[in-house]
């Protein structure tokens, strides 16, 4: 055995931590916007920060996915204290992926948008994977979370969603389905599998009518 | 008595220029207009483009010198693409799919010895190998716009000959309406053709078709190079096609077979997608891509995020003499 008791993390040992994702997730965002200002980031700056901002986004989603696995199997379930900020983190990744689309490849044009929303299944796919994450942001802070009680799980189950359509806009961007997109698919197997449990409870629960659940287990 | 004299830097023969490859490279050089009077006059961006930040880009595999004229009609006055985005950035899913792929996977690829065949619905069927492609036709140098199905643009200038003059060469029949285009199908050097991941699940050998009133246009253009060289792997070598009016996808690399044909020939895209992809594949703004609106392109140049240009599309890329070719044809429904 490694450790003899669980690690708990101090609170100086969480907060440099913090501050060295903080340093990490928005330096990598700052140093590769400055890679495209200055013309090394591909030959198309704007496609290389489209697939730059789109991939973090999901990996983000990933990482804070992977958190409540790690905290059950590591003798560290202070991990736990990292989620909410990688997920907030996720959504900067994303706002950042439709700034770029909407400033350099829209140049602001916001009649085409609306109209590309319309038009373009996979891009509404995108849009809807962003307001839901935006949805997720906003009601992360502790004050509101404890305002919510109950629902709060309820709306924050709705990650998994977001991810699905995250990786659906992924693959429906491709020009074919055989690609890197296929990957990502198959690591969402692995949250899902973390997580059977947990999803076989819920769809037990959805099976069920609310008045059966009076009756006992076998 | 006085130290005998060595020389600090030690040459033997093995280390001088042969002067056939002196001379190719003054006329390398020439070509481009860096010696001589022009020279002086040569814009700086010319020279950026060349041999600035571009240069640490520039591909691992030797590209030979070509001679060619370039006549005025096809110089373009777009600003070129720099070199080092032209041969680093391309779509060929025999090299894999994403855009730096080819470049860092083609360096291999062998093409010479080379063959390709001209046959099907000829008089005189024909085959080239590796010297032919560059030295049977006169080559001229030609600046064309290319625009991609993704809605980015590149302005780049070929060295090729008119595919129409090989087809005449050929003698076509009477009945041959259409042509038809293979690359080369070699696994063992194309990762793509070897793994449907790599290749994008395409069915290789990558296929594609003109009609023969297309493929005799003057414009339509079977390139040998770039920027005054041979192309590099990831461009198609060792020959290409190039139809400016078309999507680039319509450009087949490494070609190994030109065939004549009576019925409209299979496209590789077309085959994958074909409520995405169509066969004449003519850009034209007014008929959408499901994925990308084609009302505007990203045009390719030397800068960064700030310089990108978002320009319009003009109908057929901004060649307008092909509009005859389709004259009560229905564009949107033979997109």
């Amino acid at each position: 055995m490694l450790l003899k008791k669980p690690l708990r993390l101090s609170k100086a040992w969480v907060v440099s931590l913090k501050t060295l994702l903080h340093l990490f997730l928005l330096g990598y965002l700052a140093w590769t916007f400055y890679l495209a200002v200055i013309g090394q980031l591909t030959a198309d700056p704007v496609q290389g920060l489209l697939n730059f901002t789109g991939i973090g986004t999901v990996n983000l989603l990933f990482a804070t996915l992977a958190i409540s696995p790690l905290a059950k199997w590591l003798p560290c379930g202070d991990v736990m204290r990292f989620r909410r900020m990688v997920g907030v983190y996720a959504f900067v990744y994303g706002l950042s992926h439709f700034t770029t689309y909407l400033v350099f490849e829209l140049q602001l044009n916001f009649s085409q948008l609306s109209s590309e929303i319309a038009k373009r299944p996979y891009i509404l796919v995108g849009f809807s994977a962003l307001m839901l994450l935006l949805a997720l942001s906003v009601t992360s802070p502790m004050a509101v979370r404890r305002k919510m009680g109950k629902t709060w799980q309820q709306l924050h189950n709705w990650v998994y969603l977001c991810l699905f359509l995250a990786l659906l806009h992924y693959s429906w961007s491709q020009k074919t389905l055989w690609g890197d997109p296929l990957i990502y698919w198959a690591v969402s197997l692995l949250v899902i599998y973390s997580r059977r449990q947990k999803l076989k409870r819920g769809l037990a629960n959805l099976g069920r009518k609310p008045s059966l659940n009076r009756k006992k287990a076998p | 008595m006085a130290k005998k004299f060595t020389p600090s830097v030690k040459l033997t023969d093995n280390d001088v220029t042969d002067e056939a490859v002196y001379r190719q490279r003054r006329q390398f050089l020439k070509s481009l207009g860096f010696v001589g009077v022009s020279a002086a006059i040569a814009s700086p961006a010319q020279a950026f483009g060349l041999f600035g930040s571009d240069d640490d880009k520039a591909p691992k595999v030797a590209t030979e010198p070509l001679t060619f004229t370039s006549p005025a009609k096809y110089q373009a006055k777009d600003a070129k693409t720099p070199y080092g985005k032209v041969t680093g950035y391309n779509n060929f899913y025999e090299f894999g799919t994403d855009k730096t792929d080819p470049a860092a996977n083609a360096q291999g690829f062998k093409t010479d010895p080379w063959t390709l065949k001209i046959d099907g619905l000829v008089e005189n069927p024909l085959t080239l190998d590796h010297d032919a492609l560059t030295k049977r036709f006169a080559l001229q140098e030609r600046i064309y716009r290319m625009r991609c199905v993704e809605a980015w643009s590149m302005v780049i200038p070929w060295i090729g000959f008119e595919l129409g003059e090989l087809i005449k060469a050929a003698k076509p029949l009477s009945n041959a309406k259409y042509v038809a285009f293979e690359t080369v199908y070699d696994p063992k050097q194309m990762p793509g053709q070897r793994s449907r991941f790599v290749g994008g699940g395409i069915d290789y050998p990558y296929v594609e078709g003109l009609r023969l009133d297309e493929a005799m246009h003057p414009l339509t253009l079977l390139s040998v190079g770039l920027y005054g060289k041979t192309l590099p792997p990831q461009n198609g070598a060792p020959i290409r096609l190039v139809v400016p009016w078309k999507y680039g996808f319509k450009g087949i690399k490494s070609i190994v077979r030109i065939r004549l044909t009576d019925s409209q020939p299979a496209n590789t895209w077309n085959l994958l997608a074909p409520d995405e992809y169509g066969f004449y594949a003519n850009v034209n703004p007014h008929v959408d891509h499901p994925r990308w609106s084609q009302k505007s392109e990203r045009r390719i140049g030397a800068g960064g995020l700030f310089s990108t240009k978002v320009i319009p599309t003009e109908m057929f890329n901004g060649y307008q003499e092909v509009a005859p070719l389709y004259k009560g044809m229905d564009l949107k429904r033979n997109f």
